[in-house]
């Protein structure tokens, strides 16, 4: 017979799961939680400065891993500020797990100092959340927990202890057994030949990929398949790094900010097969002119996927690998000649520009610049903005879990934490986080963090002093009036980098920029490196929001 | 299909759902959040505890339109819900009750 209180048997089922590192700032309905993780050393907490900030070094972490981590806040204002890191979880199918104080039972309802209706809150927020009115339930809800968060499409699970709960005394016979997976949905091996003879058949196919599948594993399957049927591979914002970018048959990223000819290819296929994508309107442009002349197989585990925004003429309910693997032995090896061949010839005509790629103090200058001095075992983080799209374009991604970036929400400030938690996940690994002068000033108190935890995080600044893309969107689409999108006066960001303890380097002084970054990457610990870049710079080409992907500006 | 919200196009036709879900505080919340957020219309809801009572039955009355099945693909993501059962708007559980709202 075991005999714990609540708090303790949190901890103890966190540490069964294999969780080694927790984020989060503690408060008062937290606090039993937190008296208990102090008599712990199995796992290492890692004091956020805001919750938002605990919550996106979870993301980072479970970005990286693949598996749900755990982030923990007080009541009241500790859940309200995590918030946005759940939905952000939400959008991009991240597994977590996020543990808030409450309140006590009894005071819950009555307006109780530091209460809010944190269950309600996040019911749109959350794949699934409990609100645990008695200890003996932790024994079936954290395992739940960690089951949804990692079953079938992944996502944030939150669980809302109350501080009397915490505190309750539990006695059990055995721990409840280490939560697992689901089983993956039965393939239907009906619709998977029916896709095989459409790809057979099909003269001008494309492969589109999406984040599910760097969620379930197959990036080298999803390679393989292409190869094999000979398919033009593009990728979502989500997926790049699922196949490596200077691929033969990769057509780069599709969409709002794609390369023209990436979505010129996709106006001539007569099929596009989707996997692990959701047909996002920043992918696929207006819906209804998206793919004109394709017929579409679409394959995702999350069967509401199929036939939401476009109607599929094959949908299949399955995890990618299992997919992808029943489709190889049916496809047949195709050289499609005359279709990669036009798909070259469009490459050709109208590729992506990247001017001034070789000023290492120019927008993509920059991008190149970073990757011409890492190799492929870098991770890197983006936060959101012009920065981040110059980066999606120009970054030559080229392994799963390398990119790390907030695609369905699109927060700023998701940078910073998260490439903090992707080096809490992977010490091993430098962390770079691209970041826009607006997005760091979002979430900018994680370099203290940062500087306590002393990670191999380098923050490459790229300092418009503006918000880029909204003055960006204000010049090309509401008559060139900026508004609320240009600050007034400049920050000093060396300082405030310094101030928290952090090394800093300007390469707008630097004599020689490419050196002097190349040796700030190199320098093992964290680092700010800053470079001003010209505010009249915006992302080409651009596909106006609501216009078909074919009307791209630039 | 679309998710655009055609009014004119949505039918008066109405459809019957029978749910099996978890018997707890929060299921009614999730199930009418999800309706809610769509603006799609329930025009009837009953809840009870079935005779295990670690589950219980809503039955919603709600227009058939185009965005129907994808609604009852969401319903059928909650975790709480346990299934769910499509019916013509002839079934019997809402004609009866019609009694009691005259
Ligand atoms: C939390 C949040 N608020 C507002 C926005 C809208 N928004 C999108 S990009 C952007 C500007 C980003 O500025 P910065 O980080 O400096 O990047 P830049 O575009 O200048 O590279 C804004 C305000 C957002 N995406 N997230
Ligand atoms: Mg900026």
């Amino acid at each position: 017979m075991m005999q714990m209180t609540g708090a303790e048997l949190i901890l103890r089922l966190l540490e069964r799961q294999g969780i080694e590192t927790v984020c989060g700032i503690p408060g008062g309905a937290i606090l039993p939680f937190y008296d208990a993780l102090g008599q712990c050393d199995t796992i290492h907490h890692v004091l956020a400065r805001h919750e938002q900030g605990g919550g996106f070094m979870a993301q980072g972490m479970a970005r990286v891993s693949g598996k749900p981590e755990v982030c923990l806040a007080s009541s009241g204002p500790g859940a309200t500020n995590l918030v946005t890191a759940i939905a952000d979880a939400k959008l991009d199918s991240i597994p977590m797990v996020a543990i808030t104080g409450q309140v006590p039972l009894g005071m819950i309802g009555t307006d109780a100092f530091q209460e809010v209706d944190t269950y309600g809150m996040t019911i749109p927020l959350t794949k699934h959340n409990f609100l645990v009115r008695d200890a003996n339930d932790l024994l079936q809800v954290i395992p739940e927990a960690f089951r949804i968060a990692m079953s079938g499409r992944p996502g944030p699970v939150l669980i809302d202890v109350p501080k009397d709960v915490q505190c309750q005394m539990v006695s059990f016979e055995d721990y409840p057994p280490v939560a697992v997976p689901d089983a993956l949905p039965a393939l239907d091996l009906a619709a998977i030949e029916k896709a095989a003879e459409m790809i057979n058949a099909a003269e001008r196919p494309v492969l589109y990929l999406g984040g599910g599948v760097i969620h379930s594993g197959a990036s080298h399957l999803a390679v393989t398949l292409a190869e094999q049927g000979g398919l033009p591979t593009t990728m979502t914002l989500m997926a790049l790094g699922t196949m490596p970018i200077d691929h033969p048959l990769s057509i780069g990223m599709l969409g709002m900010h794609g390369a023209r000819y990436t979505n010129y290819v996709l106006e001539e296929a007569d099929l596009l097969i989707c996997v692990g994508a959701r047909f996002d309107d920043r992918a696929i442009g207006k819906a209804a002119e998206f793919c004109p002349r394709a017929k579409i197989i679409h394959v995702d585990i999350d069967p509401a996927e199929l036939h939401k925004i476009k109607t599929a003429h094959i949908g299949i309910t399955g995890d990618v690998t299992q997919v992808v693997e029943a489709l190889l032995p049916l496809v047949q090896v195709k050289l499609r000649e005359p279709w990669l061949a036009q798909v070259a010839d469009l490459k050709e005509r109208f590729p992506l520009a990247k001017p001034n790629i070789d000023n290492p103090r120019s927008h993509y200058g920059l991008v190149q610049a970073v990757a011409d001095a890492l190799d492929d075992e870098a991770v890197i983080a983006t936060d959101v903005g012009q920065h981040q799209m110059w980066v999606a374009q120009a970054y030559p991604f080229r392994r799963p879990r390398q990119w790390l970036t907030s695609g369905g929400l699109g927060t700023m400030g998701f940078g910073l934490p998260t490439a903090i938690g992707a080096a809490l996940a992977a010490p091993e690994r430098t962390v770079v986080c691209f970041t826009g002068d607006g997005s760091l000033k979002m979430n900018i108190q994680e370099m203290a963090t940062l500087a306590e935890e002393e990670l191999n995080v380098k923050i490459v600044l790229m300092n418009n002093n503006s918000l880029g893309l909204v003055y960006q969107q204000q010049n090309m689409f509401y008559g060139q009036r900026p508004v609320a999108s240009k600050y007034k006066r400049a920050v000093n960001f060396l300082k405030i980098a310094e101030g928290f303890g952090l090394d800093a380097v300007d390469l707008d002084t630097a004599e020689d920029p490419a050196a002097t970054l190349a040796e700030a990457l190199q320098r093992p610990g964290p680092c700010l490196i800053h470079c001003s870049i010209d505010r009249e710079e915006f992302v080409y080409p651009m596909v106006p929001p609501g216009a078909a992907n074919t009307e791209m500006i630039g | 299909m679309s998710m655009v919200i055609e009014r004119e196009a949505a039918a008066v036709t109405k459809v019957v759902l029978e749910l099996e879900v978890a018997n707890h505080a929060g299921v009614m919340s999730h199930i009418c959040g999800l309706f809610a957020r769509r603006a799609f219309n329930v025009e009837g809801i009953l809840c009870m505890p079935l005779p295990d009572a670690t589950r219980s039955r809503i039955w919603l009355l709600v227009f058939e339109d185009e965005r129907l099945e994808q609604m009852i693909k969401q319903v059928e993501k909650l975790e709480d819900v346990i299934s769910v059962v499509r019916h013509g708007a002839e079934h019997a559980v809402f004609e009866r009750l019609e009694t009691f709202f005259r």
